[in-house]
């Protein structure tokens, strides 16, 4: 079952609250057991690769260039030659498709892993440290959560400027607090685990104890967040892209593909159908593996 | 009026499992006499819940009732249709649960959950209901009636709601109480407030069945009881009787562990093994392989429940009357 | 103690007064000065110095965040560069808009999503379940953008029922309130059935069928009451997802609401517009949120008296 953003955080609130130190199983075990429950999850992961190694042989996958224009044969309709069309310059959609996986594929891992990073750590941190270090931090997460995240990303696209890279960084932002308040969870249980206890008395520094032993059992928590973040951030950009804030041309994402077609979607309906259908499956794709994830991980449906 | 008021005649449910057909309840036939306590004892998962279920009409789906038939007050209510079964339900057969903590409605206030069962089959005003409610609340002997009409069920403690549930059952003055462990979940000492209740609720004219896995309350008020075993009645006789001369080598072992836990004895008796599945019981007596008595016979046949004196059946090869198939 | 209205109140305070200083910190990164940047060639060096003095802009930081503070409490969200216009009215006409868009797509996400999570919990596993679930899938992973420009494409152009844009009549709504709340209608569906299918097997159920209730009473009077509340839960968290998706639908169906106000102050580089929608929009969200959850405490007696 797909779960709404808010019970997904929950969840992996739950399973950060839970999880054993030094009894996890196995990562094998794990993906075979998801295998075996969650036949969806593993048919979403393998269009996932199937998709990303689609993106990445693009040039070999398709006879035109990325721009390759032919005014000629402007906005046709899907055919023989042209499987998905063509769009205004003559361009082949599907080729712009799969060079605009990479964009996009690129646009939901980057931001997702980084925001990944800076979450943990801020987390970490305000789990381990408390105090003063704490508040400032969670005060921030609050914050940064009460904004809509739309209106949060415009902004700070506004404050930044246009371009790939303030794409990143903007995704980046927007997404990090979900995750710094699970870790900080997280960090709040391990604290006091046996081996941080020994670590503390041998004189093992904060610093170390945080990376060496807190941060690795927030690990499956982790990796299900990182899953479900991609979705989240494709959407974003695609809706940054849509308004012309985000990506600009002539790099092209599905979001802008889809920005640039909004204007013949009268006559020439699949520049964007086909863009949007591709983002849908992405995101179905990333929702339904990352799901799958927190079923498999969480401590309250493992069955005997 | 019959003078029976409650009439079960081999009753049996089934539920279909993926694994195949299951019958909790199998060919089970009791009867509850008019101002009589009659008492349903057995391990959990025995068939005595879902039994009370059977007559109420309350199984739940995918079970089902495949056979036999119920009779209460002489009217057989097992071919009736739902519509008419519902008007019963509440009004001349009532049921209370065994867990008061989640038997009531944690949104709604006591009360009115008492008034609903008097709204729902008589024509009375909402003002009515509260007075009639309250005035039952009285007769139960909740203490400051009218405060707790409006208190939510949280509120309350343990004894006071399951108070609230018999205020529930009994507002319609219905002929027949049956209570599912009404006590299980309660202290001694309100325990002790609960059964003599129930005891005044029969002086008044209710007919009570009384289902439990505790000796000691089937002991205190029962005047009849049953025996239950993976789904079928293995002995009843009166409560004196089936105290002093238990036959059936299951109701022994029974007795025999909970006088030894009182006696504490070191090591404490039990009956070796464990319920068999009811998926997988054996062809015969299903208690025959924990059985200390057991012969091939009942390995392989089922005993009937066969009259060793008046008023006392058993179902056992070794009393010499289980006769064959 | 800890759940008072009171406290909640105070949080939201604090939490707000940290979106405004965030906000203004963030528009004011921009390096350049913003005069110049939204008059862009017009600029000439003595008429930038002289609107930079007068919109305060050379003034040390923190006393602008002042002046903005007191005047947004009166009500005074200053003047917008590129409409002209004070920023309060554009807001004031702009926040009915998408008021009324927000009440269509609440509507449908709740009507529908609520029907189709009831009629699911009660036919579990059945084909309407089947189907409903489907639906409601469809529903969380379609992007607002999608939803949006396929409706507009195929009701509005395709079969000409409803208005293409515009906000003439409450027709108007209707396309935008359905894609706008298409998402939310699968995130209530799902939590609807899932709410539903537990509390169905609750004690109190058995108790209510037990006293003589029908099915529909059953449903009606005991597991709806009791399945509503986390249903409910979810509308703290739903606002923050319409107003983004708001301006996305806006942009679609040209609705003159906020979400397309603050995507004209960044196309127009208008930091006071930009600046009082974003305000405004965080405020909606935070006080949606409030709202909701004292609904909650309201409806479930068992926090009410925790609260107390």
């Amino acid at each position: 079952m797909i779960l709404t953003r808010r019970k997904q955080a929950e969840q992996a609130m739950d399973i950060a609250l839970q999880s054993q130190i030094g009894e996890e199983e196995r990562f094998g075990d794990l993906m075979r057991r998801m295998a075996r429950e969650n036949k969806t999850a593993v048919i979403s992961f393998f269009i996932i690769i199937l998709m990303i190694l689609a993106a990445a042989a693009a040039p070999l996958l398709t006879p035109y260039g990325e721009n390759e224009m032919d005014l000629m044969h402007r906005l046709s309709a899907p055919s023989a030659e042209h499987l998905l069309g063509t769009d205004e310059g003559g361009r082949d959609v599907l080729t712009r498709l799969l060079y605009g996986a990479r964009v996009s594929l690129l646009i939901g891992v980057v931001p997702a892993l980084l925001s990944l990073i800076l979450g943990a750590v801020l987390g970490v941190i305000a789990g381990y440290r408390g105090g003063i270090a704490d508040a400032v931090i969670m005060r921030l997460a609050d914050v940064t959560l009460a904004f809509p995240s739309m209106l949060l990303a415009m902004v700070i696209m506004y404050a930044l400027g246009g371009g790939i890279l303030n794409v990143f960084l903007t995704l980046t932002l927007v997404n990090w607090a979900n995750v710094s308040r699970v870790v900080r969870a997280q960090t709040l249980q391990l604290k006091n685990s046996e081996f941080a206890e020994a670590a503390r008395i041998t004189g093992v520094s904060g610093g170390k104890i945080m990376r060496r032993h807190i941060l690795p059992n927030c690990l499956p928590t982790l990796l299900v967040l990182f899953t479900l973040n991609i979705p989240a951030s494709i959407l974003t950009e695609s809706s940054l892209s849509f308004l012309g804030l985000g990506i600009q041309p002539p790099n092209a994402s599905w979001g802008l593909m889809i920005n640039t077609g909004r204007q013949y979607l009268y006559n020439a309906p699949w520049l964007c159908f086909a863009p949007g259908a591709a983002i849908m499956l992405t995101v179905l794709g990333f929702n339904f593996l990352g799901n799958g994830l927190l079923d498999v991980l969480d401590p309250r449906q493992k069955k005997q | 009026m019959d003078t029976k008021t409650l009439e079960i005649r081999n009753l049996t449910v089934s539920i279909p499992t993926d694994r195949g057909v299951i019958k909790p309840v199998n060919d089970v036939s009791l009867e509850v006499p008019a101002g009589s306590i009659v008492g349903i004892v057995g391990e959990s998962g025995c068939g005595k819940s879902m039994t009370a279920r059977a007559v109420m009409g309350l199984i739940r789906y995918p079970g089902k009732v495949t056979g036999g038939s119920v009779f209460l007050d002489g009217r057989e209510i097992t071919a009736m249709p739902e519509r008419e079964r519902r008007k019963l339900r509440g009004a001349e057969m009532s049921m209370i649960f065994q867990e008061p903590m989640t038997s009531l409605n944690p949104v709604i206030r006591a009360g009115k959950q008492v008034a609903e069962a008097v709204r729902l089959h008589t024509d009375c005003s909402r003002e009515e209901a509260k007075a009639r409610t309250i005035a039952m609340f009285r007769e139960v002997e909740i203490p400051e009636a009218e405060a707790r009409y409006s208190c939510y069920p949280h509120e309350l403690s343990g004894g006071l709601r399951q108070r609230v549930m018999i205020a529930m059952a009994m507002i319609c003055k219905p002929k027949l109480l049956i209570a599912d462990e009404p006590t299980t979940a309660l202290d001694v000492t309100v325990e002790a407030q609960i059964l003599a209740l129930l005891e005044r609720l029969r002086d008044a004219g209710t007919s009570v069945l009384i289902i439990s896995h505790n000796l000691g309350v089937i002991a205190r008020i029962c005047d009849y009881v049953y025996v239950m075993y993976t789904g079928r009645i293995v002995e009843q006789a009166e409560t004196s009787v089936i105290f002093e001369k238990p036959e059936h080598p299951y109701t022994r072992g029974l007795f025999r562990a909970v006088t030894s836990l009182r006696e504490g004895r070191d090591p404490l008796e039990t009956i070796p093994g464990q319920v068999p599945k009811l998926r997988h019981l054996p062809e015969g007596c299903s208690f025959s392989l924990r059985c200390g008595e057991c012969t091939e016979q009942c390995g392989t046949i089922l005993p009937e429940l066969a009259e060793t004196e008046p008023g006392h059946r058993v179902r056992c090869h070794r009393t010499g009357k289980g006769g064959a198939a | 103690m800890k759940n008072s209205l009171l406290h909640r109140l105070a949080q939201a305070a604090i939490v707000l007064t940290g979106v405004v200083m965030m906000i203004f910190v963030m528009l004011r990164i921009v390096p350049g000065n913003p005069i110049e940047t939204m008059m862009g060639e017009h600029a000439d060096a003595a008429t930038v110095a002289r609107m930079t003095a007068e919109m305060g802009l050379d003034q040390p930081l923190h006393i602008q965040f002042f002046r903005y503070v007191s005047s947004a409490i009166r009500g005074d969200f200053g003047t917008s560069y590129s409409l002209g216009k004070p920023v309060s009215q554009l807001m004031g006409s702009a926040f009915i808009n998408t008021l009324m868009l927000a009440l269509s797509a609440a509507l449908f996400a709740w009507t529908v999503g609520i029907g189709c999570g009831i009629l699911s919990a009660v036919h579990k596993n059945r084909l309407p379940d089947r189907i409903f679930m489907g639906f409601s899938l469809l529903g969380i992973s379609l992007p607002v953008f999608m939803a949006a420009m396929f409706l507009q494409y195929i009701f509005a152009f395709r079969l000409q029922w409803l208005p293409l844009s515009g906000t003439e009549s409450w027709k108007s709504f209707i396309l935008p309130g359905i894609a706008l709340g298409w998402n939310s209608a699968g995130q209530v569906a799902q939590i609807t059935r899932t709410a539903l299918l537990e509390t169905l097997q609750e004690d109190y159920i058995d108790t209510a069928r037990a006293k003589g209730r029908g099915p529909i009473g059953v449903l009606t009077r005991h597991a709806l009451r009791n399945a509503m509340l986390p249903v409910i839960t979810m509308m703290a968290i739903q606002f923050s997802g319409l107003l983004s998706g708001a301006v996305i639908t806006e942009t679609v169906f040209s609705i003159n609401g906020i979400g397309r106000l603050m995507v004209q102050g960044i196309s127009g580089r208008d930091i006071p517009l930009l600046q009082g929608t974003a305000l405004l929009a965080t405020a909606i969200v935070i006080l949606g949120s409030l709202a909701a959850d004292c609904l909650y405490s309201v409806l479930d007696p068992r926090i009410r008296v925790k609260g107390e």
